[in-house]
């Protein structure tokens, strides 16, 4: 069988122009959706209707907490090239540690628990279900997948930083200078790309792993078993079952962007 | 419009001496240098015909992109029993390996830079003189 | 029409070099920009927009220089403003030049500019400002040529260049409206966070356009056989002063919703701007400086004594210029990053490069500016 490229052309050019009959045709109601709606690709992603919602728990009493253990932040940094740049200012983080206080400023007043002053807490992009980033996004460059998903397509974005702005939680990271100026060649992981000056990353909670059935490389490299990764949609699944037990908490609910990495204290 | 004349000669002449590679080509049917793209596993089925990749890699690989970033449909395409990731890296330059040799070569000739490598890695060559 | 830039005094072409020369020199630092990336500037992942969006902002305000004079002219029939109008339209055109190319130097892939037009995203409010901008800048260029050439040959303007002049005026709104709207949309920014950004956008829009218009008038008149006339410059004041009134009015109400709610997040960006928070507040000074400046521009234009003076108008329009441009072209974008989502404090400065780049701007738009005026000029020159 021939690659015909005719029939994958048609295809996405029928897309396209589905969509833009569904905008002129709609009326205010599918305007106001658009504008103002989560997903406005829905229709053009076909698999996992709401079968598959990937979430998080990420269970801090389990992670040993302690300042030199790093496996999960060194697993994911150098799986997919991210380097360690010195300067505070132009870091890139995909999952990093903060303290518990920054990580929930709201939670700061008042007495707390005597051992969470200290605590250093993992964070990561929470993958939004009312993702500010994709609501801003000018080129569509970063949107919701269906399984819940925050992409990035670093080959569209133009860098303008609008998703830094609107991101409350501070989860992404811009390229201010060139990556491989920084990154020791030697230890490039020749399977994943790096990035190229002037555009936006962050974490994609492994796309690439798991549409291969694979784990995120994080939740795989915790010797604690702190990180817990599974579907939300599913009952039977380990942070349903998680969830359904233990206390949780996720960071700034009050803003309506339903973040999906839970945080057991 | 007194000069109409001298205007319409200049003009002709500009167009004759800037557009000379193009006419020059197709009067004498060849040009003075042709690329020579050098393949590491000549011999082997690519996923399409020499003719269609020649002329349309990039818009293939924009598409799988597209496919694989953007849809998340990362099944790998058979073509005569062999299974190809939608993938830069990971399926073309695994039998083009030699990218100076092989990408590189038309690039140059044609003045084009495609940004694929400002990112996607390319396979470790041995170091060979500059052409 | 255009020849008429390229003949000129001494003096003309003297500024059009000094403004060559440093847009040449602010181009130099940008190919180190484009080489470097956006590392040369004094921006970082806390505070990931600084001048160069700061400068956009103001900008945008700047270009309603043309509806504070189109509005009285074609809506309410104000003579006295047929003079100056194109002065005002052209302004626009300077500014929104200069918002467009404030935006394509802070993008980090400027040649993939075009893939907002590729995929257009209603949902993105930069999506809008790009439309309303664009379409801003094309609706001036028409009408104000259009009306400079029919007034070249003595005749009527042509009748298309009406419904484009009405139309100019709700869109002017909109340009104000949907910039504010890139900042009051977005959770978690609390300084941006308030439902009267908008008219708060407009209202110093409304000040500081005008009051560049006013000082270019002056310029004119003292440089050239054109004289815009004491009256549309008196008329241009009073819109200045209510304007600005209104503004400070809306600065206050900021701060009296931040403080008296008590909210802690709500008053924290205000904090570190005026006050200082956890000892950082280099911002403080200017801040200060603006409402200094606020203050006196209020004294000097609202007393009629002082505001008829030519003399202290063009100092209470210069003070107003300042003021909105420290307030808005750098307080109200750097606050809303301080403090960042994890309440930590990073300042912000901008580089010497980075200063360049906006310099080399602010050159473009006044080049451009000189030469529409140059035109305009020459033309009622010849009259």
């Amino acid at each position: 069988m021939k690659y015909d490229k005719n029939y994958e052309l048609s295809r996405r050019e029928f897309i396209r122009k589905a969509a833009l009959l569904g905008l002129s045709v709609g009326g205010s109601k599918t305007l106001m959706e658009v504008v103002f709606g989560d997903d406005i690709l829905a229709a053009s992603t076909d698999e996992n209707p709401a079968t598959v919602r990937w979430a998080m728990v990420v269970d801090m009493t389990k992670c040993s907490r302690r300042e030199d253990c790093s496996d999960c932040m060194a697993a994911c940094h150098r799986t997919h090239n991210v380097p360690a740049i010195s300067n505070r200012r132009h870091e890139i983080k995909w999952i990093w540690r903060e303290p518990f206080v920054n990580a929930f400023p709201e939670l700061k007043e008042g007495r707390l628990r005597k051992d969470l002053y200290g605590a250093g807490f993992i964070v990561l992009c929470n993958h939004c279900d009312n993702p500010p980033c994709v609501r801003v996004c000018p080129t569509r460059a970063t949107w919701r997948r269906q399984d819940g998903i925050v992409m990035m397509d670093m080959h569209r974005c133009i860098g303008c930083r609008y998703c830094m702005a609107a991101c409350p939680y501070g989860s992404r990271s811009f390229n201010w200078m060139d990556p491989r100026k920084i990154l020791d060649e030697k230890a490039i992981n020749q399977d994943y790309p790096t990035r190229t000056k002037g555009v936006v990353e962050k974490c994609d909670f492994c796309a690439e792993r798991i549409d291969r059935g694979m784990l995120p490389v994080c939740v795989e490299a915790c010797k604690e078993k702190a990180l817990v990764f599974g579907n939300l949609s599913d009952a039977g699944s380990p942070v349903s079952g998680l969830l359904a037990g233990r206390f949780a908490i996720r960071r700034k609910p009050e803003l309506g962007t339903r973040p999906e990495v839970y945080y057991i204290v | 419009m007194r000069d109409k004349i001298k205007i319409l000669a200049g003009a002709a002449i500009f167009l004759a001496v800037a557009l000379f590679p193009l006419w020059y080509v197709r009067t004498t049917g060849k040009a003075s240098i042709v690329p020579e793209p050098r393949l590491v596993n000549a011999g082997k089925e690519c996923v399409n015909a020499k003719e269609y990749m020649r002329e349309y890699h990039m818009t293939m690989l924009n598409e799988w992109r597209d496919e694989v970033v953007r849809e998340g449909r990362r099944s790998p395409i058979v073509i005569a029993g062999v299974e190809y990731q939608k993938s830069l890296s990971d399926a073309c330059m695994k039998c083009h390996a030699n990218k100076s040799d092989f990408c590189d070569v038309c690039h140059n000739y044609l003045g084009v830079s495609p940004t694929c490598w400002d990112c996607h890695n390319s396979p470790k060559e041995p170091k060979h003189e500059i052409r | 029409m255009f020849e008429k830039a390229l003949s000129g005094s001494r003096r003309y072409w003297t500024l059009v070099f000094i403004l060559l020369a440093l847009v040449g020199a602010g181009f130099f630092f940008y190919l180190r920009q484009l080489s470097d990336g956006l590392s040369i500037t004094g921006m970082g992942r806390d505070v990931s927009w600084g001048f160069y969006i700061s400068q956009f902002t103001f900008l945008v305000g700047v270009a309603a220089s043309a509806v504070m004079v189109v509005l009285p002219y074609y809506l309410h029939d104000f003579r006295a403003f047929g003079k100056i109008t194109i002065l005002g339209e052209f302004l626009a055109i300077s500014a929104v030049s200069m918002c467009v190319l404030f935006i394509f130097v802070d993008m980090g892939q400027p040649f993939r500019i075009f893939n907002v037009f590729l995929h257009p995203s209603p949902n993105s409010m930069m999506f809008w400002d790009t439309v309303v901008l664009i379409g801003y800048l094309l609706l001036n260029l028409f009408i104000g040529w259009a009306t400079l050439g029919a007034e070249r040959k003595g005749v009527a303007p042509p009748a298309w260049s009406r419904p484009l002049i009405y139309i100019s005026i709700p869109w002017a709104v909109s340009i104000h409206t949907v910039t504010a709207f890139l900042y009051a949309g977005i959770p978690g920014r609390h300084l941006w966070l308030t439902a009267i950004m908008a008219a708060r956008f407009l209202a110093s829009a409304f000040a500081s356009g005008p009051a560049l218009l006013i000082l270019l008038c002056m310029i004119v008149r003292r440089y050239t056989r054109f004289d815009p006339g004491r009256e549309p410059i008196q008329a241009l004041g009073k819109i200045v002063a209510y304007a600005m009134t209104i503004n400070v009015f809306f600065i206050a109400l900021e701060f009296f919703t931040a403080y008296y709610s008590g909210i802690p997040s709500h008053s924290h960006s205000l904090e570190y701007l005026f006050f200082g928070l956890e000892g950082h507040g280099s911002l403080a000074p200017f801040m200060w400086t603006s409402m200094g400046l606020a203050a006196l521009a209020l004294t000097l234009l609202i007393n009629p004594s002082t505001r008829h003076n030519e003399r202290w108008l063009a100092t209470g329009a210069a003070a107003v210029f300042f003021s909105t441009w420290l307030d808005k072209g750098l307080g109200l974008v750097v606050g809303g990053f301080i403090p960042s989502p994890f309440e930590s404090i990073t300042e912000y400065s901008p580089t010497v490069p980075e200063l360049m780049i906006s310099l080399g701007v602010w050159a473009i738009g006044f080049l451009i500016l000189t030469l529409l005026y140059k035109i305009t000029v020459a033309v009622r020159e010849e009259a």
